[in-house]
Formats: C-alpha cells, sequence, structure tokens
C-alpha cells in the first residue's frame, strides 16, 4: 500500500501556489495535457475571471520516490488574500505538513506571515519555498535572508523553484516525502473524519470533504455526523482528482470525500466529525474557530417573493463557504432578507457574485457596514452593526469606530490623488516609502467604515488598475458617528440607513441623493429626495414629474406593440421596490454605494 | 359576444370595423414610419391581392358598420381601381347599412373629379392630411402641396357633397411658436372641419427625420415645451367647441368622433386587409407582412399574407385596456386597476394631482392625464 503525505501550500496573495500545484499535478500524470489548463485548481468561474484562489481545494497525487517508493499525496492550495483565511486554517486541519512559498521578488509579505503563525498553531512541519526563481528580477539571497531573519526559518534549506518553468520540483517532491511526516492514527480505531468543507450536489446531496484521523469508512457503512446523532448510509467514498474518483475504501491518515445521500444541509457541518453508528469514537475531532466577520450587509432578494428561494440557496452557499454568517433580517422597504457579516470587502464581493452566479440570484445589498461601539451614559456598550440598531443619539456618551492600517502599492504618479482620497477619506499618521524607483507605498491608518464604501474602486480608478491595497485591522478609536436616513418623498427607506462620522455625513447624503436621482424614474409627479440626520434635512434633490409621456398616435398596429411594451415594463416593476407610492428600481439600492466620479 | 366593459351607450357599437391599408404615397415624407412606397404602378396587382385577402375572411365576421381606407395616401390612386375595390368588397364581405365609410387622402390629390368620384363610391368621411397651413411646415414635413392647397382641397370636397371632414395637423416643428401653431389652428377651424386629429411631431426610428436630428440638423422643442402646445391645443379647441376625446383627437360633436378608431381604443373587432394591417377577431390578433412586395407575392402564391397572430389572455386584454384606455375620455373602468394598497395609493394621488377623475366607477383622465397616457398605464401594469 502506498504511504501517505498530506500537505497544504501557502504563501502571500499572487505568490504562485496555484501554478505551483499545477507542476505538482503535471508531475504525477493524472491529468492528460491535452486536458490541462493554468492553475487548474481555480475551478471556480470567478476565480479564473480574477486570477485569484477563493476556495481551499484538494487533490489527490501518485508519485514514486527515486529510491522507489510509492506515495499518495494529498495536496491542498489554498488562498492568499486575507479575507479567505479562514479557508486555510480549515486545510491545515487535515495536514502534517506546508509548503510556505515566497516569491523570490518581492520576498516576505504580510500574510506570509500570517500564514506561517497558522502552520504553527497547528503544528504542522513548514518548508519554505522560493518561488518564481525563473524570474529575472528574483532575489534569491534577499528571500533567503528574509525567511531566516523574519520567519525564523532555515533560508539556507529552502527549496528553489519555479512553478513556471517546473524548474526544481522533482527536488520538492522528494523534500515533501522526506520531511514531511506522515499521518498518525490507526485503521482499527473507531472512526473519526473531520469535515473540512463540503459543498451541494443536486443529484447527490451534500459532499463532505473530509480527512480520516482514525478507522475507516467504506460504502454500506453506516455512519453518524456526532453533532448530529442521525445516522445515514454511506453511499460512497473516494479522492479528488479533479472530479470525484470513488475509492473502495478510506482509512486512517486519508483525505477524501463523503457521500450518504445527505439532502439537509444542516446535516452537514464543516468542522463536525464523522464517526461510525455502531461503533462511535469517544469524543469528536476539535472543530473549527467561528469566523470572526468585521463587514455587515443585508442582502434581500429583488423579488419580495423570492425570500424562501433565498434562504434555500444560502444555506447551500453555506455549506461551501462556512465563514459567511448570517441571521433574519427585515426592512419596510426592501421586505424579508438577511444580514451577512463577511470576512472583508473581497469576502462581500464574492459570497454576492456566487450566490447570483451559482444559484441564480437577484439581491440588493444594503449599505456594507462595520461594527460600532458605542458607550452609553449608563455606562454599558452596545456593538451595532445594523444602522436600525443605532442607539438613541441622546443617550449616546461616546461612539467608537475600528481603524485599518492601509498600505498602498503605486506608482508615484499618483500620489496627489490618493493623498486626497486618504485624507477625505478621515485618513491619519500617513507614511510613505519609496520600496524601488519610481513606486511608492503609501500607508494611513483609515477608519474601515470609510475604506468599505466604494474606496477600492476609487482607488482603481484613480491609479487606472495599477494601484494595489492590503491592510490590517488596528484598534477601535473614538469618532462623533450619526445616523444618516434617506428619505423619499418624506418617508423614510430604511434601507438606505447608514452610520456615518459627522464630518462626512453631508457629502455622503448628498452623494446619496444625486445617486438616487439619477436612478429613480421620473413620475407622475415630483418626487422629494432628502438625506436626514434626526429631524436635520443636511441635503435634498428633487426629481421633476413627467412633462409629457404619452406617443401621439395609437391606432391597429400599434396595439400589440404597446401592451408588449407594457408587458415588459410589469416585468421590471417586479424587481422595483415600493416605497409608499414611489417605485425605486433595484440599481438604485446599489448605485448609492457607489460614489460618483467626480468626487 | 360579451358585452363591451368599454361601451358606454353612445352608439358606437360592437359589430367590427374594416380596415384597407393602401400603401402608395407620391413621394416619402421624411418623419413617415408608415409602410407606404411610391410604386403606384404596382396599384392594379394591389387591388387583385386585397380582393383576394377580403376573400379568406368571406363569413368570419359579423357585418362591419366602419370602411377605412387608410395609407399611405388612398386618395392618390386612381379612384377607378378604387372604386372598383370598394364596389368588390361590397360582394365578398357584408356592411351594416349605416356604415362609416371613410378616406385618407392628400390635399394635393383633391381634383373636383377625384372628391366626386369617391363620394360616388360611398365614402361619407374625408380625413384630409393637410397637416399645416404655412409654407415653411409643409416644406419641412416634405408636403407637396402648399398653404393655399389646404383651403382649395377642403372647399373641393365640400363641392363634392363631404359634410364630416376631418383635419390632420401636426405641431412640435423645429422653432414653432405658440402663435404660429394657434394660426394654424385658426386657419383650421375657418375651414370648418367636424374633426381635428393634432399629433405631436415624432422622431421615428430610421427616417431622415431621425437622422436630421441626430446629426443636429433638426432642433425639436423639448419636452416641456410640446407639453405646452399640447395643453394649449386643448384649451383653444374646448373654446372653440371641441371635445378632446382621445390624446390626439378632437370632434366638434360626440357623434362626429371617428367610428373607425374608437374600435382600436375599445378592443372591439377589426378586420385589416393590405400589407402591415392588423386585425383582430375578439381573441386573436394578427397582422400581415409589412412590404408590399412581400404582400403581392404571397397572394400571387396563393399563400395567407398573415405574418403572425397571437392570442389573447386575460392579462394580455387587461394590458390592452389599460394601454389604450388612459388615452381617452373613457377612460378605465376601476375594476381592471390592480387593487392593493400600492395602486390605492397611487390613485389617490393621481386624483389630488388632477391627472385622474373618478367618474361612474371609472378613473378617467384629465387633460394633464393624457399628457403622461403611458405611465398611468404602467402604474396600473
Ligand atoms: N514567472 C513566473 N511567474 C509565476 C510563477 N508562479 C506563478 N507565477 C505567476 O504569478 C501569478 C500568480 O500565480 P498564482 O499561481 O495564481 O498565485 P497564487 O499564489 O495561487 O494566488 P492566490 O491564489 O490568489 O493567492 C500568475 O500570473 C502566475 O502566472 C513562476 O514561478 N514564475
Ligand atoms: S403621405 Fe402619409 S403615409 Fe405617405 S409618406 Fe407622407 S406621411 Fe407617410
Ligand atoms: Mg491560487
Amino acid at each position: 500500500m502506498p504511504e501517505r503525505r498530506n500537505f497544504s501550500i501557502i504563501a502571500h496573495i499572487d505568490h504562485g501556489k496555484s501554478t505551483l500545484a499545477d507542476r505538482l499535478i503535471q508531475h504525477s500524470g493524472i491529468i492528460a495535457d491535452r486536458n490541462f489548463r493554468d492553475q487548474i485548481l481555480d475551478g471556480l468561474d470567478l476565480e479564473r475571471e480574477r486570477g485569484i484562489t477563493i476556495k481551499s481545494q484538494s487533490i489527490n497525487l501518485p508519485f514514486t520516490s527515486r529510491d522507489g517508493r510509492e506515495f499518495e499525496l494529498n495536496l491542498i492550495d489554498t488562498p492568499g488574500h486575507v479575507d479567505f483565511t479562514y479557508e486555510v486554517s480549515r486545510a491545515l486541519a487535515s495536514c502534517e505538513g506546508v509548503l510556505l512559498l515566497v516569491d523570490a521578488t518581492q520576498g516576505v509579505q504580510a500574510q506570509t506571515l500570517a500564514n506561517l503563525y497558522l502552520a504553527m498553531e497547528h503544528d504542522l512541519e513548514i518548508i519554505p519555498v522560493i518561488n518564481k526563481i525563473d524570474l529575472p528580477s528574483a532575489d534569491i539571497d534577499m528571500a533567503r535572508a528574509q525567511i531566516e531573519r523574519d520567519l525564523g526559518l532555515d533560508g539556507e534549506n529552502a527549496l528553489l523553484v519555479s512553478g513556471k518553468t517546473g524548474a526544481g520540483v522533482e527536488e520538492l517532491l522528494e523534500a515533501i516525502v522526506e520531511r514531511i511526516p506522515p499521518p498518525k492514527g490507526e485503521n482499527t480505531d473507531p472512526l473519526q473524519a473531520l469535515i473540512f468543507d463540503a459543498h451541494y450536489d443536486p443529484f447527490r446531496g451534500a459532499v463532505a470533504s473530509v480527512r480520516l484521523f482514525s478507522g475507516e469508512i467504506k460504502a454500506g457503512d453506516l455512519m453518524r455526523p456526532m453533532a448530529v446523532g442521525k445516522a445515514y448510509k454511506v453511499e460512497e467514498v473516494g479522492v479528488f482528482r479533479i472530479i470525484r474518483e470513488p475509492r473502495p475504501i478510506l482509512r486512517a491518515g486519508d483525505v477524501g470525500y463523503i457521500i450518504a445521500g445527505i439532502k439537509s444541509v444542516a446535516d452537514t457541518r464543516v468542522g463536525d466529525t464523522i464517526t461510525m453508528d455502531n461503533n462511535p469514537a469517544p469524543k469528536a475531532m476539535h472543530g473549527f474557530r467561528e469566523s470572526k466577520p468585521v463587514v455587515f450587509s443585508s442582502l434581500y432578494p429583488v423579488a419580495s417573493d423570492d425570500y424562501e428561494n433565498l434562504a434555500d440557496s444560502l444555506e447551500r452557499y453555506k455549506l461551501n463557504d462556512a465563514s459567511l454568517v448570517y441571521t433574519k433580517d427585515s426592512s419596510a422597504a426592501l421586505g424579508q432578507g438577511f444580514r451577512c457579516g463577511f470576512l472583508g470587502l473581497l469576502h462581500l464581493e464574492i459570497v454576492q457574485e456566487r450566490l447570483e452566479r451559482e444559484f441564480d440570484q437577484s439581491l440588493i445589498l444594503t449599505a456594507p457596514s462595520v461594527i460600532y461601539r458605542f458607550t452609553m451614559e449608563d455606562g454599558r456598550t452596545l456593538e451595532v452593526d445594523n444602522p436600525a440598531h443605532y442607539p438613541d443619539p441622546a443617550a449616546i456618551r461616546r461612539g467608537e469606530e475600528p481603524y485599518i492600517r492601509a498600505s498602498i502599492l503605486t506608482p508615484d504618479r499618483y500620489m496627489g490623488s490618493i493623498m486626497k482620497l486618504c485624507l477625505e477619506r478621515r485618513g491619519v499618521n500617513s507614511e510613505i516609502a519609496y520600496p524601488s524607483p519610481g513606486r511608492m507605498d503609501i500607508q494611513f491608518d483609515l477608519p474601515l467604515a470609510e475604506v468599505i464604501f466604494d474606496f477600492y474602486d476609487r482607488l482603481k480608478s484613480i491609479t487606472q488598475g495599477y494601484g494595489s491595497f492590503d491592510y490590517e485591522l488596528l484598534e477601535y478609536r473614538e469618532g462623533d458617528l450619526v445616523k444618516l436616513d434617506i428619505l423619499v418623498n418624506g418617508e423614510k427607506v430604511d434601507a438606505l440607513s447608514m452610520v456615518v462620522h459627522k464630518d462626512r455625513a453631508r457629502a455622503r447624503a448628498l452623494n446619496a441623493c444625486e445617486r438616487l436621482k439619477d436612478e429613480i424614474p421620473r413620475q407622475q409627479y415630483k418626487v422629494a429626495i432628502q438625506g436626514a440626520i434626526g429631524g436635520n434635512i443636511i441635503a435634498r434633490e428633487t426629481i421633476s414629474a413627467f412633462r409629457k409621456d404619452v406617443t401621439a398616435k395609437c391606432y391597429g398596429g400599434d396595439i400589440s406593440r404597446k401592451r408588449k411594451l407594457l408587458e415588459k415594463q410589469k416585468a421590471g416593476k417586479k424587481r422595483m421596490k415600493m416605497v409608499g407610492d414611489i417605485e425605486i428600481p433595484q440599481s438604485a439600492f446599489i448605485a448609492v454605494l457607489k460614489t460618483s466620479d467626480d468626487e | 359576444m360579451d358585452a363591451n366593459p368599454n361601451d358606454n351607450g353612445d352608439g358606437f357599437g360592437q359589430a367590427p370595423g374594416l380596415y384597407v391599408h393602401v400603401p402608395f404615397c407620391a413621394t416619402k415624407c421624411p418623419y413617415c414610419a408608415f409602410a407606404s412606397c411610391t410604386r403606384i404602378e404596382s396599384a392594379p396587382a394591389f387591388r387583385d391581392a386585397v380582393l383576394a385577402e377580403a376573400a379568406r375572411y368571406r363569413n368570419r365576421f359579423s357585418p362591419f358598420d366602419t370602411l377605412y381606407f387608410g395609407g399611405g395616401t388612398p386618395g392618390f390612386v386612381d379612384p377607378a381601381i378604387l372604386g372598383d375595390i370598394v364596389h368588390k368588397l361590397r360582394n365578398i364581405l357584408a356592411f351594416k347599412p349605416d356604415c362609416e365609410a371613410t378616406i385618407e387622402v392628400n390635399p394635393a390629390d383633391v381634383t373636383a373629379d377625384r372628391a366626386a368620384a369617391w363620394h360616388d363610391m360611398g365614402f361619407c368621411r374625408a380625413s384630409l392630411g393637410a397637416q399645416a397651413f404655412d409654407d415653411d411646415a409643409l416644406r419641412f414635413l416634405g408636403r407637396r402641396h402648399d398653404a393655399s392647397g389646404v383651403s382649395e382641397a377642403l372647399l373641393r370636397l365640400r363641392h363634392a357633397g363631404f359634410v364630416d371632414i376631418g383635419i390632420d395637423l401636426i405641431y412640435g416643428l423645429p422653432g414653432q411658436t405658440r402663435e404660429a401653431w394657434r394660426s394654424t389652428l385658426r386657419r383650421a377651424l375657418d375651414a370648418g372641419p367636424t374633426h381635428l386629429s393634432c399629433y405631436a411631431l415624432s422622431v421615428e426610428p430610421r427616417t431622415p427625420l431621425a437622422r436630421a436630428v441626430r446629426r443636429r440638423e433638426a432642433e425639436l422643442p423639448g419636452e416641456s415645451a410640446v407639453a405646452a402646445l399640447f395643453l394649449d391645443t386643448s384649451r383653444f379647441l374646448a373654446k372653440a367647441g371641441f371635445i378632446h376625446y382621445e390624446v390626439s383627437n378632437y370632434a366638434l360633436l360626440d357623434r362626429y368622433r371617428s367610428r373607425h378608431n374608437v374600435k382600436y381604443w375599445r378592443s372591439v373587432p377589426t378586420l385589416g386587409l393590405g400589407p402591415s394591417a392588423h386585425s383582430f377577431d375578439g381573441t386573436r390578433r394578427w397582422w400581415n407582412v409589412r412590404s408590399l412586395e412581400a404582400y403581392l407575392r404571397r397572394s400571387q402564391a396563393r399563400i395567407s399574407p398573415v405574418a403572425a397572430s397571437e392570442r389573447l389572455t386575460d392579462e394580455m386584454r387587461r394590458l390592452e385596456t389599460l394601454a389604450m384606455g388612459f388615452r381617452t375620455r373613457e377612460g378605465v373602468s376601476l375594476d381592471v386597476l390592480r387593487d392593493g394598497p400600492a395602486a390605492e395609493a397611487a390613485l389617490s394621488r393621481l386624483v389630488a394631482d388632477g391627472r385622474l377623475k373618478i367618474q361612474r366607477n371609472r378613473a378617467v383622465p384629465t387633460t394633464t392625464g393624457f399628457l403622461v397616457a403611458d405611465s398611468l398605464a404602467r402604474t396600473f401594469a
């Protein structure tokens, strides 16, 4: 029987994890060259479009070492973006070692360190690997020195590879089987299979990705997810080789999947342990820490009668993204929906897009919010992540909001506009460094709330796409926080309310009013759009009524045409939200989340 | 057939109407998007095709009480051919004795002989495509006649025995002042018409006018200027005793309304013959191929000229009632509006704003309601 080695590839974003995984997969020969494509493990459309990994992905590879030993390697490619750290930590729970990649042209970066700490927490064998050595700008000595100094690892023994050319891959494979210890655990002990990921297959039900720490499992067994207390008959077990490959049995140390016809999504929980019904393990494996969301927004279906459908989709989506948290929410304007917590802005964007693409949902998102902290006159502290729960302002003694340290890498010609952007977003403590000629690293302390409001898009447009942005969370700092309401013909549109800093309230209000004016179609009567803090109107726009909205002629031939137009408009109205008797299109709720270009 | 819910007992009954689309014009007007062409030599073939098409509908409609020759310019066709069509249609299809028969004519085609011929064929109503009474406007509109030609045409029609004469006018031309438009209206009124159609010039896609506007060679007045002209027209003609009974149509007395066009607005069945003509039998709508060539080709091959058809569901009919009803002073029955709080709020808002009145359980547009008739329909769709 082949020996096992289980490991993840971890690194800062873009350091080449998925590309190196490609070479390891190709070396194993499990996929014919004509079927191969770059970053083959990035299977989601979104991953391919954006060129980043979002989901951890495991694959089983056969390998024969130089001395003739047979292996099965379980490799997990992980995302590098900070928003998806949760994906990394779950992957690591099923491994004995990691390849810690360092881009030879970039050196050690924020997520290199963060991921190293995660690996250490899991007590894993760490193999430092210097990647992209084919590039002329590769600075191997610098990389080695940083690995020694910043990571405290043995830089001299770091492996040198190029995921692009495949250089060093043979050596790397030998090192993996040499240095990473084989999994422990006895086949004869009671089954303990940790669910570290899952997804929903419309035909087969939930597919659980598992790592077996002890015991065995095969089709026909009666298994039980320990948190559920209900037994299921196993239909199929196997390993991932891009597609699912059934196996007769999974044994202690294996990484693979289990299908047991589980249609109820709640019965497959990431972090749960699967055991045998008739011979259960004494206790479950350590699950995963709850993820801690930092950005909140409410999701509503565009057509209110799609609520049940959205509830269903969220549940299934969550199976594949355990870091999403949500609870029920409701709004007078938008009906029933969900308050969701995200690990960051990119995460929010990805969740929205995946729900729309993979689950065919049409969504309205409300303005993202951070968690604000209020100390009340009576000494209580409140944490508020939803403008609807903003407390009585008269009873607030002090408000606080989270800050981040932002680092913006940009060609130096954009410095002026970036400074302006950061300063108007209440940035402080700026620092500027010149990592290389013509490039600058601009650092700022910024309120997170300002960053989640159309900051990244603005930055991209200011720098014509050349600016990159990274951040880490700092502490909470005091701020004068008010609730801004938007009124349409005097009626408050609850879904458009937001908590903002007092200094920024008027700018935000003007922007929202202007955006709404552009998006709300003219009606038969005048529509007033106002921004207000408490009873104070601080911004106002008016949409004038139609002067004329009628076609001159209408005879026999026009009747079908006019009716068809009306049919289309009626269908469009389903996507409209009524506030009083004013129709507000979905696009208006989205538009207020963006600033206009002439800000 | 069920009683039509829109029938307000004015004697414009449920009998179907017959429309004949005569697709010939002497020249093509730059703003026109109607199916028409200048190949008048095809008139005999057209006659044969229309008669053959009519034969397909023998006994399928109850007797018609309107006949409407539109186009195109029916008056431009040789009266002998026209007379032939009218005469033979009477043998193929059934008509009621009090049938309203209308012919659309252009002033340039109204000679004394032709006017007499049309009257002899049985036409009792003439719709005169005057469009304007000043030469600048007529030139801009690319019409063949001048201002004095309109007055002469009217006289000749009267001499031939036409009493019921309607005049078509277009407003909202580039640079047109309220005064210029009023003087056009005054001259039209001086001619003593029983009916007036006043259309705001609209830019139809793929017309020479659309190209001119795109190239900024023609600049049309803005929405509020056109709205002001619309309201002014309604007030001006009301003072002259005209009833504003549809967005663009005015009648001196109720009985001078176009009985034929009212059928469209009330969803009464109509049969349309000729290229691009639309028909409705109470359940289905169908329409013919648009071009004259295709129409003739099909006829020669003895293939039906119908391009497509559709069966109306209840909801489709409801939408049509909304789309048409708010264009007329008959309005829409309250039962047809959606119920629910949003519709109710909108209705009371529109009444408060003076766009709608509630009369005899119907939502009836006011003149300012006419101005936004399309959005009224949308509101309750
Ligand atoms: N020249 C060169 N380019 C490389 C090498 N490895 C990766 N790249 C390029 O670097 C970019 C990022 O590669 P990926 O493999 O997607 O990086 P990743 O670490 O998986 O990125 P995330 O999953 O988003 O964290 C791509 O454009 C690759 O083509 C290498 O060894 N040499
Ligand atoms: S005469 Fe009438 S149908 Fe003929 S081109 Fe002019 S506007 Fe069109
Ligand atoms: Mg990747």
